[in-house]
């Protein structure tokens, strides 16, 4: 028997959103009765442009179902734009996880999703463009990479699980295999360098060195813009300053405490580093 | 919570007949069937009892009778043990709707290098006899194709099936496992030479299975050690669940008639009023060959595993031939050997029955079962469409 959450069987016991809606905005079918599961998702836009209604009809397993019923509620009162960011995981989190080897279920919900997205604006997510690595589900390769890519796949099994490719016949297995081994190679190279592991400062060494970026640092390229900063206290990682000159009334001056001091001193001091300004 | 458990096929309860005569070999009859001592002997006289009647069953010599740890570890002896006793013959013939313990074996040997033949079946679940005649070579060291299919209960032409083998001289072996208990079995007037069963599958308890060798089969042990068994199943007896599968088995032979009557009757009566309840439903299987206790019904447009899990909820406990219950993305291999249609094939529910139900529990399941499936093609996509190609609202 499968480990469902709380969560997945009260979705599945009781699924919300269930139906279609007859004059719906985006519609997007993904699945098929061969397959063993599928989903039909349609959702109705307000005059905002945000998802008033979303439903579902889905034809499969007690988590392909609660998968459903979570997705249309995840994306109900977004816009378009935030609802193409829902991924499989956002569906899995809302269920309190799925088990692994189930894992395709919120697949196929952002599936549905971004078909029903693209029918919408009026593209067509051409399956021909693209490979059919497993002919046995018809999975193609963006599919599978969009998987790795999402949910840090390492293993053909893992593939299966989250989009059921390799789970027939088995003869794609070399294809996903290379498929891994290119993205993966392909993130790899995407990360940012792993920065050098820092030691832990003493207090003493923090200070000091917040200190000194801000003079080496940050304080000269303020001042080259008419501004400056002065630093008021240092409380465990949080640092308080008080802006002086030009940037004491710029308006944008919580930016450059946010996306400049503070990224400055994360950089050459700490991760955790919280940059507050003060009135002083 | 109410429990009705129609989930037979996959395991059964300990009679409390079985249980009872076990107990005592635990803690007070606890000495070595081997040893030299009045404590170990009275342990032997005991295993030997078991061993008659298990052999009363099966219509066997006692002698031919060896104990083992269960269903898969005899299916996996009497395969490899004999193919060990032939090493020159590299051809071994099965069917493709095996239990794992035959048809991964079936793998094993592929990938050993062995040629393997699996039989195909038709709609029905039934093999093409003209099939297994040309499938038989003089290189075939073993066939081994199911007594009943335990998805299904489809019931295969064992004895013809043998005549078939034993006129090439190959050995036949027999999965029974779903057919001990269920039909009478009588290898004095067999064509089988090996035949597996397991206790747990009738009211024994699990971790207990038998395999019958024909005397004059030849046969190599696939545990080796010890003398037990005859030298053919090393290992220290286990006492215990030996005296229980003895019990369980002459229960099996005195209920052998309300199975085939009464739980037949029920069987039936649940299938006719699901037939007539639920539309777009259809019987799995050779519904005139079939063990006494097993129903496969299809409701198509739905999925297997969320029926199992709705009825579940209900108590009701059945299995699945469907993907998502077996952990696999596929269907059961027994249906799609069968060409069961996709349509149905994901929608498959297995209903298997023992001589514990009663009337009242299959009232129970009709009442149900129409709402959860009701309920679930509302929720399909492809439920609404079939209505509107039939033209229904």
């Amino acid at each position: 028997m499968w480990e469902y959450t709380d969560k997945v069987k009260d979705h599945f016991l009781n699924p919300r959103n269930v139906g279609e809606i007859e004059d719906a905005d985006g519609a997007g079918e993904v699945g098929s009765l061969a397959c063993g599961d599928a989903l039909r998702l349609t959702f109705k836009l307000d005059e905002k442009k945000r998802i008033k209604d979303a439903k579902f009809k889905t034809f499969g397993c007690a988590s392909a179902i609660a998968s459903s019923s979570a997705l249309t509620e995840i994306i109900k009162g977004m816009t378009l734009d935030e609802a193409t960011k829902v991924t499989n995981q956002d569906i899995a989190n809302y269920l309190g996880g799925l088990p692994e080897e189930k894992m395709h279920c919120s697949v196929m919900g952002r599936e549905a999703l971004e078909t029903a997205i693209a029918h919408y604006r009026g593209q067509k997510v051409v399956k021909e463009d693209f490979e059919v690595v497993c002919k046995c589900f018809g999975v193609t390769d963006r599919e599978i990479i969009k998987a790795i890519r999402e949910n840090d796949l390492k293993t053909v099994e893992q593939v299966t699980y989250y989009t059921k490719a390799g789970g027939g016949c088995a003869k794609c297995h070399p294809k996903i295999e290379a498929l891994i081994e290119q993205t993966r190679k392909e993130m790899e190279k995407e990360k940012p360098p792993a920065k050098p592991e820092r030691k832990k400062l003493t207090n003493i060494q923090k200070i000091k060195l917040v200190e000194e970026t801000l003079g080496r640092e940050i304080i000269p390229a303020l001042k080259a813009d008419g501004g400056d900063l002065e630093l008021i206290d240092i409380e465990g990682n949080r640092v308080l300053v008080a802006l002086r000159g030009k940037c004491s009334f710029c308006p944008s001056s919580e930016v450059t405490l946010k996306q400049y001091v503070e990224s400055k001193l994360r950089e050459f001091v700490s991760d955790d580093i919280e940059v507050e300004e003060v009135r002083a | 919570m109410r429990v009705v458990y129609v989930d037979n096929n996959a395991t059964t309860k300990v009679a409390p007949e079985v249980l009872e005569v076990m107990m005592p070999y635990f803690s007070d009859y606890y000495g070595n069937p081997s040893s030299m001592h009045f404590f170990g002997g009275q342990v032997q006289r005991k295993v030997n009892e078991a061993r008659e009647k298990v052999a009363d069953l099966l219509g066997a010599d006692a002698s031919e009778i060896v104990f083992t740890s269960c269903g898969t570890e005899s299916d996996n002896a009497a395969i490899l043990g004999t193919v060990d006793s032939y090493p020159e013959k590299r051809h071994f013939v099965t069917s493709r709707v095996e239990h794992p313990a035959v048809g991964n074996v079936a793998t094993y040997l592929t990938r050993k290098g062995y040629k393997v033949n699996e039989l195909s079946v038709d709609r029905e679940g039934q093999l093409d006899l003209d099939e297994l005649k040309e499938a038989l070579t003089d290189q075939t060291a073993v066939v081994s194709i199911m007594y009943a299919n335990n998805e299904t209960g489809v019931i295969f032409p064992v004895e013809k099936i043998g005549e078939i083998v034993k006129s090439k001289g190959i050995p036949f072996h027999t999965d029974a496992v779903q057919t001990a208990g269920k039909i009478p079995l009588n290898m004095k007037k067999s064509t089988v030479d090996m035949l597996s069963i397991s206790g747990h599958k009738l009211h024994a308890p699990k971790g207990i299975g038998v395999l019958y060798i024909r005397k004059g089969t030849k046969f190599s042990p696939f545990l080796i050690g010890g003398h037990q068994e005859k030298g053919r199943r090393g290992g220290t007896e286990n006492v215990p669940y030996i005296v229980a599968l003895g019990k369980a088995c002459e229960l099996a032979r005195k209920n052998m008639n309300d199975e085939n009557m009464r739980v037949k009757a029920l069987r039936d009566y649940l299938e006719q009023r699901i037939l007539e309840k639920i539309p777009n439903t259809l019987v799995n299987g050779d519904r005139s060959n079939r063990l006494p206790n097993t129903l496969n019904v299809s409701f198509e447009y739905v999925e297997g595993e969320s029926i199992l899990l709705l009825l579940s909820d209900l108590g009701i406990c059945a299995s699945s031939g469907s993907a998502c219950t077996s952990g696999s993305l596929e269907p059961s291999h027994v249906l799609r050997a069968m060409g069961v249609p996709f349509t149905a094939a994901h929608g498959s529910i297995r209903f298997s029955l023992s001589i514990y139900n009663t009337k009242e529990e299959m009232d129970y399941i009709i009442e149900n079962l129409p709402p959860i499936i009701q309920r679930l093609r509302d929720i399909s996509p492809f439920w609404k469409d079939y209505l509107k190609s039939q033209g229904k609202k």
